[in-house]
């Protein structure tokens, strides 16, 4: 959002590829979430690294379900990319800004951008139909097995909705989180926590 | 139905997607370009379309998602807003030009910004939607869109400076989008809907302190947001600061945006029969502290912006004679100061880009190295200072023959309108002696020369001129379509005081 | 929908201190307590939307019978208002640590060139200064419009010298 984001942007994949990781996003080459290769080692916590290996995924799970769930009940695009954001926030805690850069391929304005056209365009979309602007429909498709599956299409402005707080908390984790942290070694600080 | 509520939800969705673009393909700077400008480009041109159907046809109404007024949100375009949506456009795109102009000059054609783009188009939405919506929640959003890209604009590239001028900024404007969401509030546990059309309706039947009680609430709100004073000291603390581009935009556009909300809001929720004293008083203290503080000035920038809050008093004595040529003239005197103030903040630019400083004692000669900049600056200065053959002299006759028409108050103020133009006539007069006249001088030294900022050198690219001149174009024309434009802010002023029209556009059926 | 005819004092008297609270840190110079009693402010803002629907307790929009049940309006209100406060929160966040990096704290300083037109026939010595230490480590390529704006009008060097409350950083 401000002016260091693009030497954060740098700084991560720099550590990257001095970790020696590999930078797919979550492919089985690197160590699974947690590298290993944090901030200095005084400031590490087993117990908060091994949790976050075990909530991380389950986090994610979670905020697609409530993404899905929110057209009825509680939910939504906005609680579930927070609770999407919130697990970064975590693993970021666990383990620090150098982990995050390794762990992601996408560039976060990239994912609120296209949060954001998607969210735009899901708005124009009826127009093609002959709606009215933002108008939603539902759509039932019948399955062999599963049954009855029926889809508002005002998901997708939630999809939308999704992907822009999710870039934006990645966005606010590299330039607030990152970025500080990297302002503080350049100081010759250590970090606190 | 369908054709009118896919071209009003256009102007502000069309940024929008143009914002999601831009950051997605942040690394294209000529794509971002192409973008930004067919994007602003083709919100003007539907914002003419909106006039046109709004003069001909009564209001253009569209309920988001197919839920119909008053439980869902409408968007409305009458003449007022579509008069002013048009000139924001086209001031919003003169000044994209401007800067892209100004950054090609500075760093070359392949740069490519990360912010600017998108939180440009993002304040262009905001502003869309702000004159758009028929819904005061909405109005709220509107604001919050429109203010929080304006932060990361005055924010950006931060100087120590900029930084604090930024934090005075964001804070001021912070407590006055919170006091509207609590004005909000409680209009709404007062009359259980946000729907203006409906609201209407509503308060009038609410017992009068308490309608003064939320009447004053958003007067303060769209007061602090418009620069009223005593509520106008933190803007010439912080548009000095900003970028040049961006403090064109916001002179032009932000205030203004707040004043139509004021307009808005008390034309159409707090209707009254006589000339408002609180907004005569208001009026005459906003024309001459603005205009008083600009002549202390010696800070170009500082000095505008003096002046664009003594301005805003003009708008006001409209809006407090509560008439309709009142109102109308003051919808008029908006449009004309959009261009105008846009256009003076931008000639700012260029002549600092000249001298190398905005000190108007360390300028001088100008109109012998620079003529065509000399034209470029004597234009909106006649211009706002009303003198004869402009569109602001036709703006404040317009103000003046409706002040005169209601009473002895008016009267007076009246004459302090005219005081008010003689002091902004003397303050630009001072920036033509100082800036203009006198031995030509050499430019300042960049004093930051690591900043890779372009100061004090003849490096302007033609385009910046273009958009320049451009500017002032519209503020000519303005002067040639008087006649009709007038007629247009007329019918404008008679709707907004009778509020018949757009209440049953909004609502359908019996008001 | 009407004008609630008790009112839930305990509330109004929540409502009310939340106000205080914010106000009050609102118009402190630090930018953190800025920032704290923005926070406090929207959650007042919100306490008081919600209020505007109607009583507390009611349920939320099940069943059929609208008296019922809680104003849905409010409630999509404050979740867009707490939307909004968020990103203001993050947006003032990251300006208080940019100053922090520029000036070495968040203080929110005097208007130089304000002061100087305040004391125009005074001794220009002695004013507050907002010049950093000229850290631009930051500035990173992305500045779009170059602002020529962002010259200080004054050239006195006696005035930018003297940076008032100035700390540099470690």
């Amino acid at each position: 959002m401000t002016d260091p984001d693009d030497r954060a942007d740098r700084a991560g994949s720099a550590d990257a590829d001095g970790g020696g990781v590999a930078s797919t996003w979550d492919g089985p080459s690197q160590p699974w979430l947690l590298n290993g290769d944090c901030r200095g080692r005084q400031h590490r916590s087993l117990l908060l690294e091994i949790t976050t290996r075990a909530v991380f995924p389950t986090v994610l799970v979670f905020s697609v379900y409530l993404l899905l769930v929110g057209h009825y009940g509680p939910g939504g695009g906005f609680s579930a990319g927070l609770v999407a954001g919130l697990a970064f926030v975590l693993r970021h805690i666990a383990g620090g800004g150098g982990d995050l850069g390794t762990g992601r391929v996408v560039r976060p304005p990239t994912v609120f951008g296209t949060g954001m056209a998607v969210a735009v365009l899901s708005a124009l979309l009826p127009l093609a139909f002959g709606l009215g602007v933002l108008e939603s429909a539902k759509l039932g498709v019948t399955l062999p097995v599963l049954g009855t599956i029926e889809v508002q299409t005002s998901l997708l402005l939630e999809v939308g909705v999704y992907l822009l707080i999710v870039g934006v908390v990645l966005e606010l984790l590299r330039s607030l989180g990152t970025g500080i942290e990297r302002d503080l070694d350049e100081a010759g600080e250590q970090p606190e926590s | 139905m369908n054709a009118a509520s896919t071209i009003i939800t256009l102007p502000v969705l069309l940024p929008l997607l143009g914002a999601a673009v831009s950051v997605v393909f942040a690394r294209s700077a000529m794509l971002q370009r192409v973008v930004g400008i067919v994007v602003l480009a083709a919100v003007a041109a539907l914002a003419a379309v909106l006039l046109v159907m709004a003069d001909t046809s009564g209001p253009v109404v569209a309920s988001l998602g197919g839920w119909a007024a008053p439980v869902g949100i409408a968007l409305v375009a009458d003449r007022l807003s579509a008069l002013l949506l048009l000139v924001s456009s086209l001031v919003t795109l003169a000044v994209l030009v401007y800067a892209i102009d100004q950054r090609i000059a500075d760093y070359g054609r392949g740069t490519a910004s990360t912010t600017f783009h998108p939180m440009y188009l993002m304040l262009s939405a905001g502003v869309s939607l702000a004159y758009l919506t028929g819904d005061l929640f909405t109005l709220f959003v509107a604001f919050e869109v429109m203010l929080t890209a304006s932060y990361v604009l005055i924010s950006r590239r931060t100087s120590a400076t900029r930084v604090r001028a930024g934090m005075t900024y964001v804070t001021v404007s912070l407590m006055s989008s919170l006091l509207f969401l609590t004005a909000i509030a409680l209009v709404y546990a007062a009359t259980g809907t946000v729907n203006l059309a409906d609201l209407a309706g509503r308060m009038d039947a609410l017992p009068g302190e308490l309608r003064t009680v939320l009447g004053l609430m958003l007067l303060v709100v769209f007061g602090i947001k418009a620069a009223i004073v005593p509520l106008h000291f933190w803007l010439p603390d912080s548009y000095p600061n900003a970028p040049g581009p961006v403090a064109a935009l916001f002179a032009g556009l932000l205030t203004k945006v707040g004043f139509y909300a004021l307009l808005r809001t008390q034309t159409l929720l707090f209707s009254r029969d006589e000339p408002w004293m609180l907004m005569l008083v208001l009026a005459v203290a906003t024309m001459l502290v603005g205009a008083l503080g600009a002549l202390a000035q010696n800070d170009l920038n500082r000095l505008l912006s003096f002046l664009l809050v003594s301005h805003i008093g003009f708008m006001l004595f409209g809006l407090a004679v509560f008439d309709p040529e009142g109102v109308g003239g003051a919808a008029l005197y908006a449009a004309h100061h959009i261009t105008v103030l846009a256009t003076l903040f931008l000639v700012s630019g260029l002549i600092t880009r000249r001298t190398g400083t905005v000190a108007l004692d360390q300028m001088g000669g100008l109109a012998r190295t620079a003529p065509g900049l000399a034209v470029l600056f004597a234009i909106p200065a006649m211009t706002l200072a009303g003198l004869p053959p402009t569109a602001g002299f036709v703006a404040k006759l317009a103000l003046l023959e409706a002040g005169v028409g209601v009473g002895n108050a008016a009267v007076a103020v009246a004459a302090v309108v005219m005081v008010a133009s003689l002091l902004t006539l003397v303050a630009l007069v001072r920036v033509w002696v100082r800036v203009f006249w006198g031995e030509p001088r050499p430019p300042l030294p960049d004093d930051d020369p690591d900043d890779e900022v372009v100061v004090g050198t003849a490096a302007t690219a033609a385009p910046m001129y273009a958009a320049t001149a451009g500017l002032v174009a519209v503020s000519l024309a303005i002067a040639v379509f008087a006649g009709p434009l007038t007629e247009i802010t007329d019918r404008a002023g008679t709707d907004l005081l009778d509020r018949g029209p757009y209440r049953v556009a909004v609502l359908g059926g019996a008001p | 929908m009407i004008i609630v005819p008790t009112i839930n004092l305990t509330m109004a008297v929540t409502v009310a201190v939340l106000y205080a609270v914010g106000f009050y840190l609102l118009l402190s110079r630090s930018l953190m307590r800025v920032l704290i009693g923005v926070v406090v402010l929207g959650h007042a803002s919100n306490l008081l939307l919600q209020l505007a629907g109607g009583p507390p307790a009611r349920p939320p929009i099940v069943g059929t019978d609208p008296a019922a049940m809680a104003d849905p309006l409010p409630q999509a209100l404050a979740l867009t208002a707490i939307v909004i406060t968020f990103a203001l929160t993050t947006f003032l966040l990251a300006l208080g640590y940019r100053s922090f990096v520029l000036v070495g704290h968040d203080e929110v300083q005097d208007d130089v060139e304000d002061r100087r037109i305040g004391r125009q026939k005074a001794d220009p010595v002695g004013l507050g200064s907002d010049e950093g230490d000229g850290d631009d480590s930051d500035d990173s390529d992305d500045s779009a419009d170059s602002g020529a704006g962002d010259r200080v009008a004054s050239t006195d060097d006696a005035v930018e010298a003297t940076a008032t409350g100035e700390r540099e950083r470690p």
